[in-house]
């Protein structure tokens, strides 16, 4: 939905022309078995050898096989964190059904839009924005190259627009293949015959390596997020699989059984939350993976952990909703449901992280609060971050190792839920003696014995908000860039977006300061304070209709004057562009308002 | 083999080439789903040869509506001679694989309208199963002949790249 | 271990943690913590090493009266708590315990899958043929006919039959008792804790406050008549054809195991970078 204020008039938020180091971005798409993810992905890890950055963002009809899909790809001499405003080449090796996918894959009178005479009429939609249209028989040179894959010479064509040597996309393609030798000589002919035929029909500027290139990594979210769990401490997984969770629990299940740990698959997500709860008990840190649906029948689950203070993190890969809503697409819904969906006064942590390679940190840093603070965390990751694949700067690590408080064996007077300064109680591990107790939903004495006097209960309702509370976060809970009295606040995937797009206000000479909430509960008033320090008025910019992290904020924090708004839901990402306009139009009528005033 | 007149018998072939027409169109919808736009093209044009046949069998009869079928023929297997079997579509399938399937369906049909002939109890029913099994006939060489024209299926006709979708 | 003998042998009494039961007087379930006792005390193993996990229901509330580890958790979720807690810690000997509303309504899903899975633990459901907490509402082992508010005249829905679905399901071990004789069930219970997989207890344990008939239970209760079997078709007919009141171990079965965790480390948590570094 738009920003609030007036239309906006004037200002270009559009992307200046093309520059050479600017990067481009590619769609490949096709149907029926065409394979274009995979040319989507080799074309990623090529661009990787090459020494570029890069994004690529997968997308497909609902058919379990023979849909139509593309593959999304954005590359460039410096790290990438969101899509493009538009694409500037749309290869389709056959055009069935690709018109589905117009909304994804805009162009502009500068594209170039490849495809195969025999493949179908191009849509309206595609010719409409006048981008130039080249006709390459590929059905046909696939055909006369005895044993090759269309993709392939998709996967050519692309490499040499983008300007990928031939060497990179060789080494791609040999690193994956998985088929017999013969038919891998006839492919690689096949990407030699692409870039072959691909000779002299792009006007648009190479991509090359810019000088920053050591230490990059290629990962998606869910994989990084999957690692961050390890490095926390992490050794039991027990969950049920669900889109787009799954990849990240396909990841861990074998990488647990090489560091030594354990991933079982339940039965239902109301089982996966409380088997992490038991192993938990136990004394491993544990965590499950889940999206929307699953998250709403962990709730009973998590509000155990919270009462009993068994430390457990849940991954929440968010989807389109509410419901079943849309699961093979990304959005920003689940926060409201996060940050209070527990029955009872019941606090607990709710982080998200802002980048594909952000996931591991963050993960990480959830698993080590959950466990210093004996407390359920639930890690807000999304689609777009979870199943996209990105070539980044190898992320700032910190050494792991969560420590929880535990209790000595034969300590005397123990008890478990002891009301202390921090908030934070030693835990009796099971197997340690002398110091056996009863963990409970019931609300309890400091002992653990049930109760219902009204004494216990605000003792221990202070004590599970304290702990939180009070802990020093440290500056992990935001990013603070930038500065000025003019501040944009955002979390999650749409960081990629909002941070271009104020780079590019900034070129326009508007400057803004951006906040980028890590944290997400606790909320603690002086952080905010801090980070806003001289800000006169903020703009929250979210991917979801009902403005959730704005009215969480309002409630949580007192904001400098009343706080604008840009969100709208998914499916379709949040675009450079759209957040710069609505920025620059605020800013726009800010200061118009400043000066009328 | 149960006594039928001609027009129980007749009105048992309808059915079955109804249900024909009706398993390729499946097919054509699945395949189209998948974006195999040949083989969907294809088995629309085999519907559309059953739907002839039907529509054939109505002018012979004089029925604008055939009567329902009598239910006494039970012919082998689970289901009608005619009908392709659903587990044998493949997203991938090439039109030899659908020229394959349909060949398969004819001749069976050709063969069990041959098995009536000879059972036959009265001579108009005879005739009429004769006939049918004629045209069932010309079915056959009709895709013998669209097999001869079209390619052998490649090696690696059923490799997709990329694997399956799970949307849910 | 080597410190067993020359420690004063663990008694019974040593597994109450001496808080009083909140359940009604004449309750079966105070027999059958008596009989957990007994049993733990036949298996010396130390109270600090066993964890007692349990839902929500009066029989539920049995962690917090034994000196072992107790995790009182939610609502039919029991078997999936201690299916973690197990597979994370191996060492340790876990009961699970509750009611039949708790294990066969709500829990009916974990109850299959626990079974199925065959994790070593112990599961002890109370079965009274009523929802007790909530104050006398059918329970799916409840007979059609018993009138009560919530269904009047009855369900007239069939009982479930817990112990033929745990055998189906994969349960290592199946008996039933009754908690009016408590040293037969402490018996059993101990067996059960000793055979490996999931060894399933149903505990006939009558409540006194909503199904005060079921004091009739002792006259209805008998030995059964055969040995325990590991043959699962024998079983099955067995329990099949039993009338509900044959009391005894009925299947002693030699399935696989669900292997408890501790893998060992092959390599550091580091060394997965290397997976996505260039």
């Amino acid at each position: 939905m738009a920003a609030s204020g007036p239309t906006r008039a004037g200002q270009s938020a559009d992307r200046p022309a093309p520059q050479a180091q600017a990067g481009l971005s590619i769609a490949i798409a096709g149907s029926g078995g065409s394979g274009v993810m995979t040319a989507g992905t080799l074309l990623l890890e090529a661009a990787a050898q090459a020494g570029l950055y890069g994004l690529m963002v997968r997308t497909s009809g609902p058919q379990i096989r023979g849909g139509e899909a593309a593959a999304l790809l954005r590359l460039s001499p410096t790290p990438v964190e969101s899509l493009d405003d538009r694409f500037d080449l749309l290869l389709a090796v056959d055009w069935q059904n690709i018109h589905r996918f117009a909304d994804e894959i805009p162009l502009h009178a500068g594209s170039l839009l490849i495809g195969d005479a025999e493949g179908g009429e191009v849509p309206q939609v595609f010719l409409r924005t006048g981008a130039k249209t080249v006709a390459l028989p590929l059905k046909k040179m696939a055909k006369e190259l005895a044993g090759s894959w269309i993709n392939m010479l998709a996967l050519g064509i692309a490499g040499a627009v983008v300007g990928i040597p031939l060497q990179a996309l060789e080494g791609a393609v040999r690193r994956g293949w998985k088929r017999p030798e013969a038919a891998l000589l006839a492919n690689l002919a096949a990407v030699r015959e692409g870039m072959a035929a691909a000779e002299g029909l792009s006007s648009l500027p190479r991509v090359e390596a810019g000088p920053a290139t050591e230490g990059r990594w290629v990962l998606s979210g869910n994989e990084g997020a999957g690692y961050g769990a390890l490095r926390g401490g992490v050794r039991f997984v027990a969950a049920y699989p669900i889109t787009p969770a799954t990849e990240l629990l396909e990841w861990m299940a074998p990488a647990l059984q090489k560091v030594g740990g354990t991933l079982l698959q339940a039965e239902d997500e109301l089982a996966s939350v409380n088997m992490i709860i038991g192993a938990s008990y136990g004394g491993v840190p544990s965590l499950t993976a889940t999206a929307g649906p699953g998250l709403a029948l962990m709730t009973e689950g998590i509000g155990l952990a919270v009462a009993a203070e068994v430390p457990i993190v849940v991954v929440d890969v968010m989807r389109g909703g509410p419901s079943t809503g849309i699961p093979a697409k990304s959005e920003q819904s689940d926060l409201s449901f996060a940050v209070s969906g527990l029955h009872g006064d019941a606090p607990r942590l709710v982080l998200a992280p802002s980048s594909i390679s952000d996931c591991v940190a963050t993960t990480q840093w959830a698993v080590e609060l959950a466990e210093t603070l004996q407390a359920p965390a639930i890690v807000l990751s999304d689609q777009f971050m979870g199943q996209s694949r990105a070539i980044v700067q190898k992320p700032a690590l910190r050494p792991g190792g969560a420590q929880r408080l535990t209790v000595e064996a034969g300590t005397p007077e123990y008890k478990r839920y002891r009301d202390t300064k921090s908030g934070i109680s030693p835990m009796a591990i099971p197997g340690t003696p002398g110091v056996v107790y009863t963990a409970d939903g019931l609300e309890h004495t400091e002992s653990g014995i049930p109760s219902s006097q009204a004494r216990d209960h605000a003792i221990q309702l202070d004590k599970r908000e304290r702990k939180l509370l009070r802990h020093d976060y440290g500056s992990r809970w935001a990013d603070v860039e930038g500065g000025g009295p003019l501040a944009a606040i955002t979390f999650g995937s749409a960081t990629g977006a909002v941070r271009e797009a104020v780079r590019r206000a900034a070129a326009q000479g508007v400057a803004l300061r951006l906040v980028v909430l890590r944290l997400l509960a606790p909320v603690q008033q002086a952080a905010f304070d801090a980070a806003l320090a001289g800000v006169t008025r903020v703009m929250v910019i979210e991917q979801n209709h009902g403005a959730q992290l704005l009215r969480y904020l309002r409630g949580m924090v007192d904001l400098p004057s009343r706080p604008a708004s840009f969100h709208r839901p998914g499916p379709l990402p949040l675009r450079p562009a759209e957040v710069c306009a609505a920025l620059l139009e605020w800013a726009g009528a800010t200061s118009r308002a400043k000066e009328t005033a | 083999m149960p006594e039928l007149t001609l027009e129980q018998f007749m009105a048992q072939a309808h059915a079955m080439e109804c249900e024909a027409v009706e398993r390729y169109t499946e097919f054509a919808d699945m395949l189209e789903t998948a974006n195999n736009r040949e083989v969907a093209a294809l088995f629309r044009t085999m519907a559309g040869y059953e739907t002839r046949h039907a529509e054939q069998i109505l002018a012979q009869m004089g029925w604008t509506q055939a009567p329902p079928p009598p239910g006494l023929l039970t012919p082998p297997g689970m289901e009608a001679p005619e009908a392709l079997p659903v587990e044998e579509a493949h997203y991938l399938m090439q039109p030899w694989h659908a020229l394959q399937l349909a060949l398969v369906a004819e001749r069976r049909a050709q063969a069990f309208f041959a098995l009536l002939a000879r059972m036959a109890t009265t001579e108009a029913v005879r005739k009429a199963a004769l006939e049918l099994q004629a045209e069932e006939a010309e079915h056959v060489a009709l895709v013998q002949a669209w097999l001869a024209k079209v390619p052998a299926p490649d090696q690696d006709w059923a490799v997709d790249p990329d694997p399956p979708r799970y949307t849910d | 271990m080597s410190d067993m003998l020359a420690a004063p042998a663990l008694m019974a009494a040593q597994y109450k943690s001496g808080y009083k039961p909140i359940w009604c007087p004449g309750c079966g379930d105070y027999s059958v913590l008596a009989s957990v006792a007994k049993a733990l005390a036949q298996l010396q193993r130390p109270p600090h090493e066993v964890a007692v996990v349990s839902g929500i229901g009066c029989s539920s509330r049995i962690p917090a009266y034994t000196s072992c580890y107790g995790f009182h958790g939610v609502h039919g979720r029991s078997l999936a708590a201690a299916t973690g807690l197990k597979v994370a810690r191996p060492d340790l000997t876990v009961l699970v315990a509750g009611g039949d509303g708790d294990g066969y309504s709500i829990g009916g899903n974990h109850f299959l899958h626990a079974c199925r899975r065959n994790v070593d633990v112990t599961y002890i459901v109370m079965d009274n043929h009523v929802y007790g907490m909530t104050k006398g509402q059918a329970s799916p082992t409840t007979e059609p006919d018993w009138d009560n508010k919530l269904s009047p005249g009855g369900t007239g829905i069939r009982s479930f039959h817990p112990l033929v679905i745990a055998l189906a399901s994969g349960a290592n071990f199946v008996a039933r008792a009754f908690s009016g004789d408590p040293n037969g069930t402490a018996d059993i219970i101990a067996q059960a804790v000793r055979h490996p997989g999931l060894s399933f207890v149903e505990i006939l344990s009558p409540c006194v406050t909503f199904r005060p008939e079921q004091r009739d239970w002792k006259n209805l209760v008998h030995p059964a008549a055969v040995e325990p079997t590991d043959d699962a078709a024998r079983a099955a007919r067995r329990i099949m054809t039993d009338d509900g009141f044959n009391i005894g171990v009925l299947y002693a079965g030699k399935r696989p195991v669900y292997p408890g965790g501790g893998v060992p480390a092959k390599q550091a948590v580091a060394d997965l970078e290397a997976e996505f570094a260039l």
